[in-house]
């Protein structure tokens, strides 16, 4: 399993940070994730045995954490936020237009693989609600017009 | 980037630096950066110590216990390494304050780690921030190395003869972790189960060793506590609630946004004076004053200081300073099952009352929104949120609990309004089959 330069020097630098090795799990995951997709039995293999832990103890970690999956999504996960500060100015209309316009739901992902769609938790964007965000990216202060111009720069970045 | 606001009856301590390019070093220098570390080298650590008591500065993370105090628990002697640790899980749902800090003011944040490791001896330090917030991360990180390379942090810091190291640590997606002992797993690469204290972690923390945890915006404050001292700080807000307060204001507000307010400032000017008001001709219906674990307050309610013990006082809490407004074109039946959809979803499940209350309370509340409500259910609701209460080992229970119980208390009769069959008469028609169905 060969993971990018960047992210060998980046698991290199943070191992010797902590007292334990498995200490690392949880970001080195998240960093394991953004190269690879999802985190596939491979990496789970790989990381366990990097970390002298099993299998089993890796994957009852990445189960408790909401952004970290086995399972292959979309080039882009559209995460859009519904919690309370997000409810009360609309961000149902936005995960609903979403859906729409994607044709998928909750947690699913196009045919072309592009896109993914999920209902999040608060994340922090309270102030500046309805609020969405696309990987890393947070879009705020949406609208569905707005939205809809998100996605398709999104769709165009793809095809660049 | 999250867009700066700002009002004439804002106090900037914490937010002085925003929007000043304080991310860079050597800018952050120019704007009295690293001064007060640099003062606390030079000060015992019981003087620091002292002073974080003495300016009133309360937890700024929900639960506004005495960061002076928090730190004297730290056993002076220990065979195992101390530790301080930053929380920066910011995931209360209306809170969206440390995020602004990050942005903004990372070194802040490395200051007070660092002057926080000064006074509980502790030799590292560490940065958490939640998985969601990759490019604060990155901020973070890059004002970690440049402190570095300036000689502020590592060996003999600032030529003192101390040593201090911090690192970054990241988390993965969990509301739980917020909690100081599921934050601590966390670090330690595991699931986000709390612990059972005592211990406390100022005693047994991180890998076993004593470990002072706070809140971002907390140890962001300390700097200018040492700096500005601490009678100064103090006197800013009301007695035994030193200081200033990052609100978020969100919701049905003209114009929301992070406000620093001096603590004790009135809700009421709060909502019509800085926040614009309710817009659209709106009237106000509620406001949940500190996150959405506090109790909401009636329009009537809100005639009342926003320090820790005037909201206590008032039956709430001043919690992690996201003011939720809501308009009277809400439904305070939908809002507190999104509230239990919410907890239901982030409970980790180590305690039966929680794991279990949460589910019930979630599809109780989706029964009565649905229009199937029965009248015995309100009853319950009650019954069962006030027997989840203080019987979990993290606050994470009680959290949904406290709202359930303020919204059943004071809204009853909107759940009246939806019993046997009758519709939500906030939802458009034929709205209710679109209700989304979250995963768990």
């Amino acid at each position: 399993m060969r993971f990018s330069d960047e992210f060998e020097a980046r698991f290199a630098e943070m191992v010797p940070h902590y007292p334990t090795k498995r200490s690392a799990l949880v970001p080195t995951l998240l960093y394991a994730q953004d190269e690879v997709g999802f985190l596939s039995d491979e990496v789970i293999q790989e990381l366990a045995g990097r970390l002298d832990l099993t299998e089993l103890e890796v994957r009852n970690v990445i189960s408790y954490y909401s952004m970290l999956t086995t399972k292959p999504r979309g080039k882009f996960n559209v995460q859009v936020c519904t919690n309370i500060s997000c409810l009360v100015r609309g961000g149902e209309e936005i995960l609903h237009h979403c859906a729409k316009k994607l044709g998928v739901g909750h947690k699913g992902t196009t045919a072309d693989g592009l896109f993914s769609l999920e209902e999040v938790e608060c994340i922090g964007a309270c102030s500046w609600a309805p609020a969405a965000q696309v990987n890393y990216d947070f879009h705020e202060n949406l609208t569905t017009e707005k939205i809809d111009k998100v996605l398709d720069e999104y769709r165009k970045k793809a095809t660049q | 980037m999250a867009d700066l606001v700002s009002h004439p009856d804002e106090v900037k301590v914490v937010t002085r630096r925003f929007g000043k390019g304080a991310t860079n070093i050597d800018r952050y220098l120019e704007l009295d950066g690293y001064k007060a570390v640099q003062k606390a080298l030079g000060m015992e650590a019981d003087a620091i110590i002292n002073e974080v008591k003495n300016s009133g500065l309360r937890g700024r993370g929900g639960a506004g216990f005495s960061t002076g105090m928090k730190w004297s628990f730290v056993p002076k002697q220990s065979a195992k390494p101390k530790y301080v640790l930053c929380n920066g899980d910011e995931s209360e749902p209306g809170t969206c304050k440390d995020r602004l800090i990050f942005e903004h003011d990372p070194h802040a944040v490395i200051e007070g780690v660092t002057i926080g490791g000064l006074a509980v001896g502790a030799r590292s330090g560490y940065i958490y921030i939640r998985g969601e917030y990759r490019y604060l991360s990155i901020i973070m990180q890059k004002a970690i190395r440049d402190a570095y390379a300036k000689g502020f942090l590592g060996r003999n810091i600032f030529g003192s003869g101390r040593d201090f190291d911090i690192y970054w640590h990241g988390g993965a997606g969990a509301y739980e972790v917020g909690e100081e002992s599921a934050l601590m797993e966390s670090l330690e690469g595991k699931r986000g189960i709390p612990r059972i204290r005592p211990p406390f972690p100022a005693v047994v923390g991180l890998w076993g060793g004593p470990t002072v945890i706070n809140n971002a915006e907390t140890l962001a404050s300390v700097p200018h506590i040492v700096l500005g001292g601490a009678e100064w700080y103090a006197k800013l807000g009301p007695p035994k609630n030193g200081g200033t307060r990052l609100f978020c204001l969100s919701g049905n507000i003209a114009k929301p946004g992070v406000y620093e307010l001096p603590m004790g400032y009135s809700l009421k000017k709060m909502i019509y004076e800085v926040g614009g008001g309710i817009p659209n001709g709106r009237e106000l219906k509620a406001v949940v004053p500190g996150g959405s674990s506090t109790p909401c307050l009636t329009a009537d309610e809100i005639d009342i200081n926003m320090d820790f013990d005037s909201v206590a006082k008032a039956g709430s809490m001043l919690g992690s300073g996201g003011v939720v407004v809501l308009d009277d074109a809400q439904c305070i039946v939908k809002f507190a099952l999104r509230t239990m959809q919410f907890y239901q979803h982030e409970s980790c499940g180590w305690c039966i009352p929680c794991r279990e209350g949460t589910d019930w309370l979630k599809k109780t509340l989706m029964r009565f929104h649905s229009g199937g409500g029965v009248k015995k259910d309100i009853d319950n609701m009650q019954y069962l949120s006030e027997n989840m209460l203080g019987r979990t080992f993290c606050p994470l229970g009680d959290a949904a609990a406290m709202p359930t119980i303020a919204f059943v208390k004071k809204f009853r009769k909107e759940f009246e309004d939806h019993l046997e069959g009758r519709p939500c008469p906030y939802e458009k028609e034929g709205a209710i089959e679109q209700l989304p169905v979250l995963a768990h």
